[in-house]
C-alpha cells in the first residue's frame, strides 16, 4: 500500500443538534480505489462536502500529500488537488455552453484569469485536455450535443485537468449505460495508475466488483467497516453499511386479518420482473433492499403518483388504480413520503396546519376552518407521539428532525385508513423518537395494512412481521419475522443485488 | 472555549440558553412586528404636522377613494403570491376591463348589468388561461403573465383603433357611437354615502373593504385558503397530501384576474370614458401594496390585511407628499424607496428570525 494522499483524522460534523460524523479517521492511499458506501443519512455526503469545500468541519484535521487542508470554499479544494464529480451530471456541466468553455470553467472563475475571454487559447488548452484524456469531442460544439455518457466524461476531464491528488466521484455510474460505465472505469483505472487517490461512492455491486481496492463502510456517522486485500468481502461491507445491532424489541407476530391489497403480477417499470403481494389487516410488512431497488416506486404507485406498468391492484376486493394521491386518501390509502424537508414539511405552518392538512375538510363546516376542532386534534396527537414542544402552535421548524418526523407521521394517523404507506418514517430521526415512531406504528396496525421501506435492516427487524426484499424493483425474498436470520436477509439485499447488476452488465 | 464544549454546554442546559437567546430576539420580533405600523403611524402624525389639511376626514377619505382601485387590485395579486406564483397581468386586466366596459355600454349599447358580466367573465377567462399556461404549459408564472399584460395592452386598443371611448366618438367604419355609460354604472365610480359628514364615504372604499374583508376570511378562516398557503409553502408537500394543487393555482389566478377587471370598472365608472391613457400605474402600485404587506406585522408572507395596509401606506405617502406639493416625479422614487425597504424587512430581518432557531 502506497503513502496515503489524503489523511482523515478524528474530523466531527454536526449539523444543529445532528452528529452527521462521528469521529471520522480514514486514510485515503494514492493511486488506490477506495470505495464509499453508505445508507442515506449515514453521512456519506456530508464527508464529500467538507473534502470539497462545500461544508467545513466541526473539528478534527484533514492533511492532504503530509499538509493540512481548510478549504473555504469549493474553489479552495480544487486548488489543493480535490475534485469532485457531483452525482447529478446537470451540476457538472452546462448544456449551453461550448465544451472548451466547459472543460475551462473553473479556469475562467479564477481572478487570475482576466477580464477578456481569449478563444483561441481557450480552444486550445481545451484540445489538451480533450487529447490528453482521450476524449473523443470537438470542443467547439455544444455539450447539449452531447450524450449523458460524454456528459459526465466532460465533467471528469475538466475535474482531472487539475491535476488531482484526490478525486471524489459520487454515484458516477448513476445514469451511465454498462458500455459507457466501462468507458468510466478505463479513465478510473488510468487514474490510479497515475498515482491519484479515488473515492467512488457507489452502490452498484457491479460497479464495486469491478473497480473498488477497498470498500469503506459508513453507517450513522461512523466508520463501520473498512474492508481490503485480496478478496473483498463484498457482502461483510453491505453488512457493515445496513448494520444489524440486535435490538431489545421483541417482535410477536400477531395474528392477521383480512387481505386488504392484493397486488397481482405488478410490474413497476417496463425491465422488472412481475411479482405479487397481498397485505392484511393487523400486519407490517417492511419492505427493504438498497438505494434504488425500487422501495419508493411502490410506494408512489400505491400512492397514485405514477401508474403501475403492468398487473392490478385490488383494495378490499375491489380494482384501485388511483390516478392521483387525492383519490388514494379518498380510498384509505395514505402515504408519508420519504425525504420530508422537500415532500412533506410546509415551513410555514405550525404544527397543528402541518398536522391537518389533508384531512382539512374534517375539521370544517362550509369551509371555514374550525381552528378549536384542529387545535384539539393536534394536542391529542402530540400526547399520543409524545412530540416534544412547548404548544400545539410552535413552528415546525423549531421541532428537531425526530419530532418534526413524528408530526409528519400524526398528518396520517390522525385519520383511519386502509392501507399506511411509510416510505423511510425513520429517516433523519434519533433513536429515542424512532423508537417512539416504531411502537406507535405497531400500536395502531390493528385496522390497517401497513407498509413501510427502509434501507437499515435493524429498522426492519425493529418493526416488521414480515420483510420483503426488493431489487431492482420486484420482490426477490420474503421473511418472517420471527426467529430470522439477519444474515439470510443481508445476503438476498447484497446477493441479489449483485446478481442482477452482473445479468444486467452482460 | 472550543466548538464542541460549547455545543455540550448548550446541549446540556439547553432551556436556559435558550431564553437568553429569546430575549434580544424578542426585541427583534418586536420589531418586525409592530416596525411597519409604527412606520405608518410615524408617517400620519408627520404630514398632519407638515401639511395644511392633511389630517381632515375628507383628506382620509380621499385617501381611501385613491387606494381603492389599487388596493381591489392587489388583493387579486395577493392570491397568486400566495400560491408561490405572480400576476404582472392585473394593470392590463383593469385596463381591458375598463375599455370592454366602455364599449359594450357605448359602442354596443347595452346595459351596465350585461357591461359588469362581461367583465367578470374576462377577468375570468384571462385568469384561467394565466393559470393553465402556468400549471399545464409550465411557462414560469413571470412569463406567462407578462406576456398575457402585452398582448391585453394591445388587444383593448384593437376595437377602437386604438381611441379612447366616450359617447359621441367616431367609429372606425364612420358611424358615431351613441350609446351612454348608465348611470347605475357610474354610480359605482361616483356616488357617495353619508357618514357623519354629508357625502363623505365613497362607495368604491366600501367596494374595497367588502373585498378586502371577503377574501381575509376567505385566506385565512377557509380550507381552500389554508390549502393554497400550503401549496405556496411546499407545493410538493401539499400535492403529496392528495391537495389538487393544480386546481387551486389555476383558481388563485382566476380571483386575480376577476378582481382586477373589478378593479377596472371601478375606475371606468370613475372616468365616464374607456380612456386608453389611465390606469398604467396600477400595475407598479398593487404590486408593491402586495409586497409591502409581507412586512405588515411581520407575517413574512402574503396575507389579505397586510395588503391592505400596504395599499393605504402607498395612499397616506402620496396624498401627503401631494399636500406638500411634492413633484409627481418624486413620487414613484419615494414608492419604489418604500417598496425596497419593505422587501429588506420581510426577507432579511424575518430569514433571520427563521434561521435562528
Amino acid at each position: 500500500m502506497q503513502e496515503a494522499a489524503c489523511r482523515i483524522d478524528r474530523v466531527e460534523k454536526a449539523f444543529g443538534d445532528n452528529r452527521v460524523l462521528k469521529d471520522i479517521t480514514l486514510d485515503l492511499p494514492a493511486g488506490t480505489v477506495t470505495v464509499l458506501m453508505g445508507a442515506n443519512g449515514a453521512g456519506k455526503s456530508t464527508l464529500v462536502k467538507i473534502l470539497s469545500g462545500v461544508h467545513s468541519k466541526d473539528s478534527g484535521t484533514i492533511r492532504l500529500s503530509g499538509s493540512e487542508f481548510r478549504p473555504e470554499t469549493p474553489a479552495d479544494a480544487i486548488r489543493a488537488g480535490i475534485v469532485t464529480v457531483h452525482q447529478n451530471i446537470n451540476d457538472g456541466v452546462i448544456p449551453d455552453l461550448d465544451v472548451a468553455s466547459n472543460l475551462m470553467i473553473d479556469r475562467l472563475a479564477e481572478n487570475s484569469y482576466g477580464f477578456l475571454l481569449k478563444r483561441s487559447k481557450l480552444f486550445k488548452a481545451a484540445e489538451d485536455i480533450a487529447r490528453r484524456m482521450d476524449l473523443p469531442v470537438n470542443v467547439r460544439r455544444p455539450v447539449s450535443d452531447y450524450s449523458i455518457a460524454d456528459r459526465q466524461l466532460i465533467a471528469i476531464a475538466r475535474a482531472l485537468s487539475h491535476d488531482p491528488k484526490l478525486l471524489i466521484l459520487d454515484e458516477p455510474t448513476s445514469s451511465l449505460s454498462a458500455s459507457e460505465a466501462e468507458r468510466l472505469f478505463s479513465y478510473i483505472e488510468r487514474m490510479r495508475a497515475e498515482g491519484v487517490a479515488v473515492l467512488y461512492i457507489s452502490h452498484r455491486m457491479s460497479d464495486i466488483r469491478r473497480i473498488a481496492d477497498r470498500i469503506v463502510s459508513m453507517r450513522d456517522g461512523e466508520i463501520s467497516g473498512v474492508f481490503e486485500g485480496e478478496n473483498l468481502d463484498y457482502e461483510g461491507a453491505v453488512n457493515a453499511m445496513l448494520g444489524h445491532r440486535m435490538t431489545d424489541v421483541g417482535i410477536v407476530v400477531p395474528e392477521q386479518g383480512k387481505a386488504v391489497a392484493e397486488l397481482s403480477d405488478i410490474r413497476l417499470i417496463p425491465t422488472a420482473k412481475s411479482f405479487s403481494l397481498t397485505l392484511r389487516e393487523n400486519e407490517i410488512v417492511v419492505v427493504t433492499g438498497l438505494l434504488g431497488s425500487g422501495k419508493t416506486a411502490l410506494a408512489q404507485a400505491l400512492f397514485g403518483l405514477h401508474p403501475v406498468h403492468a398487473g392490478s391492484i385490488r383494495l378490499d376486493g375491489q380494482a384501485y388504480r388511483p390516478k392521483s394521491p387525492g383519490e388514494a386518501v379518498a380510498r384509505g390509502v395514505f402515504m408519508s413520503p420519504k425525504d420530508r424537508a422537500n415532500n412533506a414539511v410546509i415551513r410555514d405552518f405550525d404544527i397543528t396546519r402541518n398536522m391537518t392538512v389533508p384531512f382539512l375538510r374534517r375539521y370544517a363546516g362550509l369551509s371555514f376552518v374550525n381552528r378549536g376542532a384542529e387545535r384539539a386534534k393536534a394536542r391529542d396527537m402530540i400526547d399520543a407521539l409524545s412530540i416534544v414542544c412547548q404548544s400545539e402552535r410552535d413552528d415546525i421548524s423549531t421541532l428537531s428532525g425526530g419530532n418534526q418526523q413524528k408530526v409528519m407521521l400524526a398528518r396520517w394517523l390522525a385519520q383511519q385508513c386502509r392501507l399506511l404507506v411509510l416510505d423511510e418514517p425513520f429517516q433523519g430521526v434519533d433513536i429515542r423518537a424512532r423508537r417512539d415512531i416504531g411502537h406507535k406504528i405497531r400500536e395502531t396496525a390493528g385496522n390497517r395494512a401497513t407498509l413501510v421501506m427502509v434501507a437499515e435492516l435493524d429498522e426492519a427487524l425493529e418493526i416488521a412481521d414480515r420483510i420483503i426484499v426488493f431489487s431492482e424493483h420486484a420482490v426477490v425474498a420474503e421473511f418472517r419475522n420471527e426467529n430470522v436470520n439477519p444474515n439470510d436477509i443481508l445476503t438476498a439485499v447484497a446477493g441479489f443485488a449483485a446478481a442482477n447488476q452482473t445479468v444486467q452488465a452482460a | 472555549m472550543t466548538l464542541n464544549e460549547k455545543d455540550a454546554t448548550v446541549a446540556q442546559e439547553g432551556k436556559p440558553a435558550r431564553k437568553d437567546g429569546a430575549q434580544s430576539r424578542n426585541a427583534i420580533d418586536f420589531a418586525i412586528r409592530f416596525g411597519f405600523i409604527g412606520l405608518l403611524v410615524g408617517l400620519v402624525i408627520f404630514f398632519s404636522l407638515a401639511a395644511d389639511g392633511f389630517s381632515s376626514p375628507r383628506s382620509a377619505v380621499f385617501i381611501f377613494q385613491s387606494v381603492a382601485i389599487t388596493g381591489i387590485l392587489a388583493l387579486g395579486v395577493t392570491f397568486t403570491l400566495v400560491v408561490g406564483g405572480f400576476d404582472l397581468s392585473i394593470g392590463s386586466v383593469a385596463t381591458s376591463s375598463m375599455m370592454l366596459s366602455a364599449y359594450v355600454m357605448v359602442v354596443l349599447e347595452q346595459s351596465a348589468f350585461v357591461a359588469i358580466v362581461a367583465c367578470l367573465v374576462m377577468g375570468a377567462v384571462i385568469g384561467f388561461i394565466n393559470g393553465v399556461l402556468i400549471v399545464k404549459t409550465k411557462v414560469p408564472d413571470l412569463l406567462a403573465t407578462l406576456g398575457m399584460m402585452f398582448l391585453l395592452v394591445g388587444l383593448q386598443r384593437i376595437p377602437t383603433e386604438g381611441r379612447s371611448i366616450a359617447t359621441g366618438m367616431t367609429l372606425p367604419d364612420g358611424s358615431t357611437a351613441n350609446g351612454t355609460f348608465s348611470p347605475f354604472f357610474l354610480q359605482m365610480g361616483r356616488h357617495r354615502f353619508d357618514l357623519v359628514l354629508e357625502n363623505l364615504l365613497p362607495i368604491s372604499v366600501v367596494f374595497l373593504l367588502v373585498i378586502g374583508v371577503l377574501v381575509w376570511g376567505f385566506l385565512e378562516l377557509t380550507r381552500h385558503g389554508r390549502l393554497m398557503y400550503a401549496i405556496g409553502s411546499n407545493e410538493r408537500a401539499a400535492s403529496l397530501t392528495g391537495t389538487n394543487v393544480n386546481a387551486y393555482k389555476i383558481v388563485a389566478y382566476m380571483f386575480s384576474g376577476v378582481l382586477a377587471s373589478v378593479g377596472g370598472m371601478l375606475l371606468a365608472a370613475r372616468l365616464g370614458r374607456g380612456d386608453i391613457a389611465s390606469g398604467t400605474n396600477l400595475l407598479l402600485d398593487a404590486v408593491a401594496a402586495a409586497l409591502i404587506g409581507f412586512a405588515v406585522l411581520g407575517a413574512a408572507k402574503p396575507n389579505a390585511f397586510g395588503t391592505a395596509m400596504g395599499a393605504l401606506f402607498v395612499g397616506i405617502l402620496l396624498q401627503g407628499l401631494t399636500m406638500m406639493n411634492a413633484p409627481y416625479y418624486t413620487q414613484d422614487f419615494v414608492k419604489g424607496a418604500v417598496l425596497v425597504v419593505a422587501l429588506v424587512f420581510t426577507f432579511s430581518l424575518s430569514g433571520r428570525k427563521a434561521g435562528g432557531h
